[in-house]
């Protein structure tokens, strides 16, 4: 299918240029940018006159619950969602039901996920067996099945000797491995973060100190293996500043955020609003202040969605009890763009957050628009709101603190390899 | 769902339900600690019943234990002519498999006009009144008594007129509240109240693992020497410390505890000389008070026990009269 792209925004995130011109696609791949190549005749016209055109959006943290845990959502619910909002590119963590901790498991993910024809998906490995945080699984075996990187999903590793081991075989192989600093015996019972609010509402509270000793042993691991160490979902101040030192001292680490910790505070609970309940939890203001600035600078790389469809009866319970998450793929942009916004940081820049950084982390060729380029490709109204409401969101999982909000951003068209796989 | 508004108030402002003292204006506090008044001196009648409840089925739901909280609501009830269903559910809303809002709908469904309800998880009232606001049974009230650490309204409300009762104005004193502040829904609901009400002076005493973190965000100083934390005060509350908490990473004893906590008449001396003591009930003689503390004079503990059915009858009435 040849495609031109006429009159848009177009925004490439790799050389941060913004500019309006055309872009003309072609057999998956972007052939022009500017000036038609000579001969090229469109199947299709997309006027994007007002629009932007970005790379499609990677998301390094996206659940589609299967295999196991279907209830709460399945891959085809959860790629139409990617794909309405604008995500061409995801990674799954391993904590489905079974883990994927063997390469049949993700064998079968993937197949089914390039049969269904939407958004790229990549798996990540589980880095233990059954996420026990004991036995290391097979990585090379996983990495012939299509594993990216590997991780205990929001599985602890409490044993710090088996966290060197695992970061001392993977950086053997040059695995990359993805861990969420949380200590898991400073977290425990917790559901809220320690402050002001989880005293006045009587919640059992997570201190910051969970996510800093935690962060303490990672980086000082990861120093003495030299593996390459990708942080997920940072939440406090206290995190942010020691991921800055540590990138200064040389250290290659990379490190991503949620993107409803760059909106959302332990205030925000409300009277105990379980679409409030996050694993790590709504931190205080000036955490939320940290992590906006340490993104706007560059300590932080990206923005996840920290995308968790869970079903209603599973929110519907007292807070403590509530499963932690939100539905975040079709958010991802509108909540990037809101931040970008309220920070004075350029489109280019805050499209890199989504889209180059990302690709850079999955190692993958993508997130630019250039000629060669693989066209994937959000066409989106960037002055376009939209009010956050169930009907309005194509993942299965309705459960988000942002119901009833209008965000930045509507999404208008989605190309996958060069298809058209959404508009509106 | 439950987020925004505290669901306690009608759009009125009329109390529908009672779930926490947060937020209360001083203006209602003040009206059912007066309405409790003409119900204190109830139990010496010969007949001990108004029939301010007639006809209304009150449901005591307990999925936490407590024989005593759970009398009392009882004994307040029967003496406003309700029907008292009592249901214990044990630990956990999920050990039954059957969901907190499922359990609840089945109950309104056998006409319940009120939940009398204690939780081990806090904010469960908070949503069984979102859930009854969401779907257009307003009429059902919800009377929190007592979920997780979070509020035990009728506690500190009993102690509001305890208080009120041996000290009259709430604007000239210093209250003491002493012990486990960290799990204590009995400290958080009776410090709102106080602050509500223009207490000049609540402080809080006891070990840095006890004391939740910020807590004086709630307007309240923290001492750890206890001997500085009650010069010169007018109200001591003690608090319970729950057997679990005695020997752990918490506390290294009861004994230790006893030592730096305990009320004893040494201790007490420090406060005002006219200072009165106070317990919620069940006492631990021997970890936090002495028993001459206990069964001493300056003691207001059992006239806290009758106080609390007053004030008991006065919110049912209050929420749900006919």
């Amino acid at each position: 299918m040849r495609i031109e792209i006429l009159r848009g925004r177009v925004v490439d995130p790799v050389a941060r240029t913004d500019r309006v011109e055309p872009v003309y696609v072609a057999d998956g791949s972007i052939v022009a940018v500017g000036a038609a190549p000579a001969g090229f005749r469109a199947e299709r016209t997309i006027e994007a006159s007002g629009l932007v055109v970005a790379p499609g959006l990677i998301d390094l943290n996206a659940r589609l619950r299967e295999p196991g845990l279907e209830h709460k959502a399945t891959l085809d619910s959860e790629l139409k969602a990617a794909i309405a909002g604008g995500v061409t590119r995801l990674a799954c963590p391993p904590d489905t039901d079974p883990p994927l901790d063997e390469p049949g498991l993700v064998e079968m993910l993937t197949r089914r996920a390039r049969h269904a024809n939407r958004a790229h998906v990549h798996p990540v490995g589980a880095l233990t067996l059954g996420l026990q945080g004991t036995t290391l699984t097979e990585m090379g075996e996983l990495a012939d099945a299509g594993c990216v990187a590997y991780s205990q999903g929001d599985a602890p590793l409490p044993d710090a000797q088996v966290m060197l081991r695992a970061m001392q075989y993977a950086a053997t192989f040059r695995h990359r491995v993805w861990l969420r600093p949380q200590d898991p015996s400073l977290a425990r019972g917790g559901v809220a973060h320690e402050g002001e609010m989880s005293t006045r509402l009587g919640l059992p509270a997570v201190p910051s100190c969970a996510e800093s000793v935690a962060l303490a042993t990672i980086l000082a691991l990861a120093r003495e293996t030299g593996v390459r160490v990708h942080l997920q979902r940072l939440s406090t101040a206290e995190g942010v500043a020691m991921v800055r030192d540590a990138k200064r001292a040389g250290l290659a680490v990379t490190c991503e955020v949620a993107a409803h910790h760059l909106h959302l505070c332990d205030v925000d609970i409300g009277w105990f609003d379980a679409q409030a309940r996050f694993d790590p939890p709504l931190r205080g203001t000036r955490d939320r202040a940290a992590l906006r600035a340490g993104l706007a600078d560059g300590t932080i790389d990206v923005v996840s969605s920290d995308h968790a469809p869970v079903d209603d009866d599973a929110k519907l319970v007292p807070f403590g009890e509530a499963e932690p998450g939100a539905t975040g793929l079709e958010l991802l942009l509108s909540l990037t763009l809101k931040w970008a916004a309220e920070e004075h940081v350029s489109l280019p820049d805050a499209i890199a957050r989504v889209t180059s950084a990302p690709a850079a982390i999955l190692g993958v060729a993508a997130g630019r628009i250039a000629v060669g380029a693989v066209a994937d490709l959000c066409v989106f109204d960037p002055a376009s709101h939209w009010r956050v409401e169930r009907n309005a969101l194509a993942s299965q999982g309705k459960n988000t603190p942002f119901l009833g909000l209008e965000l930045p951003g509507r999404v208008r068209w989605t190309l996958v390899g060069g298809q058209v796989v959404h508009e509106a | 769902m439950n987020a925004g508004r505290n669901p306690q108030l009608g759009p009125d402002g009329r109390l529908v339900h009672l779930l926490t003292l947060e937020g209360l204006p001083a203006a209602t506090i003040l009206s059912i600690l007066d309405a409790a008044e003409p119900f204190a001196s109830f139990g010496e009648r010969e007949v001990k019943k108004v029939p301010l409840l007639r006809g209304k089925a009150v449901f005591n739901l307990f999925f936490e234990n407590s024989t005593r909280t759970r009398t009392t609501f009882e004994i307040a009830a029967k003496r406003l002519s309700a029907d008292v269903i009592n249901l214990n559910i044990g630990a956990s809303s999920t050990s039954k498999g059957e969901t907190l809002l499922d359990t609840i709908d089945n109950l309104v469904a056998m006409n319940a006009d009120m939940f009398v309800v204690r939780h081990s998880q806090s904010g469960a009232p908070h949503l069984i009144a979102s859930h009854l606001l969401a779907t257009g049974r307003s009429h059902v009230h919800v009377v929190n008594a007592g979920d997780g650490r979070h509020a035990h309204p009728t506690q500190g409300l009993l102690d509001l007129y305890t208080i009120r009762h041996y000290k009259r104005d709430f604007r000239a004193l210093s209250v003491a509240v002493v012990g486990d502040v960290l799990h204590s829904r009995v400290a958080r609901s009776l410090i709102h109240g106080l602050a509500t009400l223009g207490t000049p002076d609540v402080r809080v005493i006891g070990p840095r693992t006890l004391i939740p973190a910020r807590v004086e965000g709630m307007g309240v100083r923290v001492f750890h020497d206890m001997r500085a934390g009650l010069a010169d005060c007018d109200v001591i509350v003690m608090l319970r410390l729950q057997n679990e908490r005695m020997k752990g990473a918490l506390l290294p004893s009861a004994g230790e505890y006893f030592k730096h906590y305990g009320l004893t008449d040494g201790k007490l001396a420090l406060a005002k000389s006219d200072a009165i003591v106070m317990h919620p009930g069940p006492m631990n003689r021997g970890i936090e008070i002495d028993s001459p503390v206990a069964d001493g004079e300056r003691s207001v503990i059992l006239p806290q026990v009758t106080f609390g059915i007053a004030v008991r009858m006065a919110v049912m009435s209050m929420v749900a009269g006919n």
